[in-house]
């Protein structure tokens, strides 16, 4: 008999049992044929692939705190794929049509939800760059068009296109295809299905060295001790510097602090995704109701993160002038992720001159939609050590050749 | 809001500066003479420490004047201020001890 049988019942002394976990907590192996580490959606991703696509499943995914606990768990979720640059048109779109089935290719829900995105324009120079991209994307068989104020607020009614403001709504580019998807179920998925193929999710563990003997790196020290690996990738986002020096390579990466908020939940009000460059917002609702909003990132290096207040005041003035109706939300909560920035708003993916070491970075602020577009060409890149087509453009060789992807237009501040 | 102290101005408010990205960094005397990976060092690579980074800031909305700092990009603390022709400071003091407590929890 229950000692307790015969006190008054207490809260959450008749809890049901814990549902199964979604993955298991291994320790270490000792070897490994792949260590990825970073264990974001990146991270995750990849090693999925890895199985799923080359069947290599002796793979550990090392994450320093807890599994997406990182800028997986900091994004504000917008996906879409209307990039200017063929480079990115190809990797970017992969991405978004690896989306539309991932839901059913993971078998877990992921809240994947296609409500479109604006981006709006609000100055001549806008109309042109946008008008131009639109263009671009129609050509690489990318949902995009061009949308002048009425239509801007027939699909979005709450967005203000009075012309008496400080910077008018003067058209956007609309993209149908684009939209959010709940981030930590996405992590939670691949997760769960990396685990399934025999993959170790190794948290707690951070890496401290790279084992490097005649060019070629042979594992990792961790601060679960050393475990050896044929292939060891990078998959850490804002502190990917950090991680390539320890192998003696510089990147041209700079970490800032990128902040986001949400509001209290409210009523559906919000049937889409408005992005603004000029005026530093961008605004969606999530399915649960907040108001997610991302600012731009704070301008100095930092890996602390957080942010300044100040961004976010600015980035509340710009919201409230394009969504007036906001004017009585409560912030609920803000935070920073750390981004890696590169001199062309595009990412590095690919071998690096360092034998079996391979680098995916410099997402800067729009890591999140090219989750499983990298996830898939990463691990190409990995099992077969040469580039997918779609990432073979993202070297970290072209600051050296010049054949840069200047994405600044595109991703800017609201990536 | 942050402070940061203007070596000319004394403590104001951080909207008041504009960050400048690396310090010492010099324009290279004979660029024609780098090679394609040293002239994109010069123009794409820059340190990303995590800790301590001498780094340049100007005081925009005030003096409008250059200057250079030492501040950690963990806590965003300050460690110390300098003019543009000096060297790095060596860190002495209660910022040298801020140092020494990071590189300690670091390892």
């Amino acid at each position: 008999m229950h000692p307790r049988d015969n006190a008054p019942a207490t809260p959450g002394d008749a809890l049901p049992d814990h549902p199964d976990f979604l993955w298991r907590n291994p320790d270490p192996k000792p070897s490994y044929d792949v260590v990825i580490v970073g264990g974001g959606g990146h991270g995750l991703a990849t090693a999925y692939y890895l199985a799923k696509n080359h069947g290599i499943t002796d793979i550990a995914v090392l994450e320093k705190g807890w599994l997406a606990g990182g800028n997986m768990a900091r994004n504000t979720t917008i996906i879409r794929s209307n990039y200017l640059w063929d480079e990115s048109s190809g990797i970017y779109e992969h991405s978004l049509k690896l989306w539309e089935t991932l839901e059913e290719d993971l078998d877990y829900p992921i809240l994947f939800s296609q409500r479109g995105v604006l981006n709006l324009a609000h100055s001549l120079q806008d109309i042109r760059d946008s008008k131009r991209r639109v263009y671009a994307n129609q050509l690489n068989g990318i949902d995009a068009e061009w949308l002048e104020p009425d239509e801007v607020a027939e699909v979005c009614p709450i967005v203000n296109i009075s012309p008496d403001v400080r910077y008018p709504v003067l058209g956007a580019t609309y993209q149908p295809r684009a939209g959010i998807a709940k981030h930590d179920y996405v992590a939670w998925g691949f997760a769960r299905r990396a685990d399934d193929y025999g993959i170790d999710l190794i948290q707690d563990c951070e890496v401290t060295g790279l084992d490097i003997r005649g060019g070629r790196v042979t594992g990792v020290q961790t601060t679960r001790g050393p475990i050896a690996a044929g292939k060891v990738a990078l998959a850490a986002a804002g502190h990917s510097s950090v991680l390539a020096s320890m192998a003696g390579l510089r990147l041209p990466l700079q970490s800032h602090p990128l902040q986001a908020l949400v509001s209290e939940l409210l009523e559906p009000v919000h049937p889409t995704v408005v992005m603004s460059n000029a005026v530093h917002v961008y605004v969606s609702q999530a399915h649960k109701g907040e108001l997610v909003m991302g600012a731009g990132i704070d301008s100095y290096n930092g890996y602390g993160q957080r942010g300044a207040f100040h961004i976010l005041e600015r980035q509340m003035a710009a919201a409230l002038e394009l969504f007036p109706v906001f004017a009585r939300a409560h912030m609920l909560r803000t935070w920073a992720g750390i981004v890696d920035v590169t001199p062309d708003a595009s990412p590095i993916v690919g071998t690096t001159p360092v034998e079996n070491l391979y680098l995916n970075c410099g997402w800067g602020t729009g890591g999140f939609k090219a989750t499983p577009g990298v996830g898939w060409c990463y691990a190409h890149t990995i099992a077969t050590g040469e580039p997918h087509p779609y990432n073979a453009p993202f070297t970290l060789a072209r600051f050296t050749t010049g054949a840069l992807v200047d994405e600044h237009g595109a991703a800017a501040v609201a990536h | 809001m942050q402070l940061i102290a203007c070596p000319w101005c004394g403590e104001r408010e951080e909207i008041e500066f504009h960050y400048g990205g690396q310090a010492h960094v010099a324009y290279p005397d004979d660029p024609y003479a780098l090679d394609d990976d040293q002239w994109a060092q010069y123009v794409f690579f820059r340190d990303n420490p995590k800790g301590p980074f001498a780094e340049r800031w100007v005081h925009a909305a005030g003096c409008r004047r250059w200057f250079n700092a030492v501040r950690d990009t963990v806590t965003h603390e300050f460690l110390a201020v300098y003019d543009v022709r000096a060297p790095r400071p060596l860190l002495t003091g209660s910022a040298a001890a801020a140092q020494q407590r990071k590189g300690q929890e670091a390892s």
